[in-house]
């Protein structure tokens, strides 16, 4: 595509007004992101798009950001992938830059800090929520060695406190380890 | 020495968090709060609260919220550009993998292993904010007094209506602020 101004504005401005419209980030930005550069902009074909949502979630990081790093990067090479990161990056910077301002001042009010102590129990349910349904899918599967990656991780963290980046480290090279050996031997252990 | 501090921090946290969503939250308490000290459970605990009802990732606007409280606007700045840095990295190698290889067994084996893995630090986390809001700062004790039985009311309300009914988060987070709020206010 060619690198002009207008280009560059015009995908800066999309990545900032899919960014902003994604509430709690996470996987709703695909879905978004294909109807503005696959069906709008007609920069992307739906094959292209499903790939690179295939590698956004490969990579570790925020999804929006990855995504839009990948759109920015096919689009105008380094300088796309620039605008792309600033224009997803700028609408939480922005607004979470003003509470951050703002917070010391109001959480001290007694209705504020009552109704943050009410939120409290609310993001709790979130959480707990989100856990049984990634942790509900994984006992589902019936696979004992996700299972017992899950209690593993939850014993060693919880009470031992071993650091999060050790079993990290640990749980990836053991899945990357026993995918491959599946593959040789036909097996499905993960 | 701050700045550098919190960009490296933020990498970390940019680096190992597999999964999207609430993925990098554990990794957020862990750098943040248990690590440095830089916000207080409870702070941290509004920090999420903050993210899930604004737009943005989790972990840049956690970047955003802990620089500026730490080092202001520059502080911001470092921690941003440290948690978005390693996928800039990552994702574009992975795009040059995919397209030589088109087939990524040893990544999807990767996530696959790391997926339980997510699910169950979420889970420590979510426990360590559960604790915070049904006891208090003090922590867990055996003391029935000490228990904050609104919110305990108010979390399994909130999960019934999630699960039940699969209502939007943001709205059980308003919900229960303005029940909760208003019950600890009259009481």
């Amino acid at each position: 595509m060619e690198k002009n101004l207008k280009n560059y504005f015009k995908l800066f401005k999309s990545m900032f007004f899919l960014s902003a419209s994604t509430f709690g980030g996470g996987y709703v930005i695909i879905p978004l992101m294909k109807k503005k550069f696959v069906d709008e902009l007609e920069w992307l074909k739906e094959e292209e798009m499903l790939n690179m949502a295939a590698i956004a979630q490969s990579s570790p990081g925020a999804m929006a950001v990855n995504a839009s790093i990948l759109v920015g990067w096919r689009m105008m090479d380094l300088s796309g992938a620039l605008v792309a990161i600033v224009g997803t990056a700028l609408p939480p910077f922005i607004i979470l830059s003003v509470i951050s301002l703002f917070y010391a001042a109001f959480r001290d009010n007694a209705v504020v800090s009552a109704v943050l102590k009410g939120m409290m129990a609310g993001v709790c349910a979130v959480i707990f929520d989100v856990v049984f349904i990634m942790g509900g899918n994984i006992i589902k599967a019936k696979k004992w060695l996700p299972i017992l990656i899950m209690a593993g991780t939850f014993a060693v963290y919880f009470f031992l406190h071993i650091k999060i980046i050790y079993i990290i480290l640990f749980c990836g090279t053991l899945g990357a380890l026993v995918s491959l050996h599946d593959k040789r031997t036909g097996k499905e252990h993960i | 020495m701050i700045y550098l501090q919190l960009f490296w921090s933020f990498f970390q946290i940019g680096l190992f968090s597999f999964g999207g969503g609430m993925a990098a939250m554990p990794l957020i308490q862990n750098q943040v709060v248990v690590l440095h000290g830089w916000l207080s459970l409870t702070e941290f605990t509004d920090l999420i609260t903050i993210s899930e009802m604004t737009p943005g990732p989790i972990a840049v606007n956690s970047a955003t919220f802990v620089g500026t409280r730490i080092a202001g606007m520059g502080g911001a700045l470092v921690s941003t550009l440290g948690c978005i840095l390693p996928s800039c990295f990552i994702v574009l190698l992975l795009a040059w993998l995919y397209s030589r290889y088109n087939e990524m067994v040893v990544i999807r084996g990767v996530l696959a292993g790391l997926r339980p893995t997510v699910v169950a630090l979420i889970l420590s986390a979510g426990l360590s904010i559960l604790v915070l809001s049904f006891w208090g700062t003090d922590g867990f004790t055996g003391n029935v007094t000490s228990i904050d039985f609104i919110a305990i009311a108010l979390f399994a309300a909130g999960l019934f209506l999630l699960r039940r009914f699969k209502l939007n988060p943001i709205l059980i987070m308003l919900g229960s602020g303005v029940i909760g709020g208003t019950c600890y206010l009259l009481i």
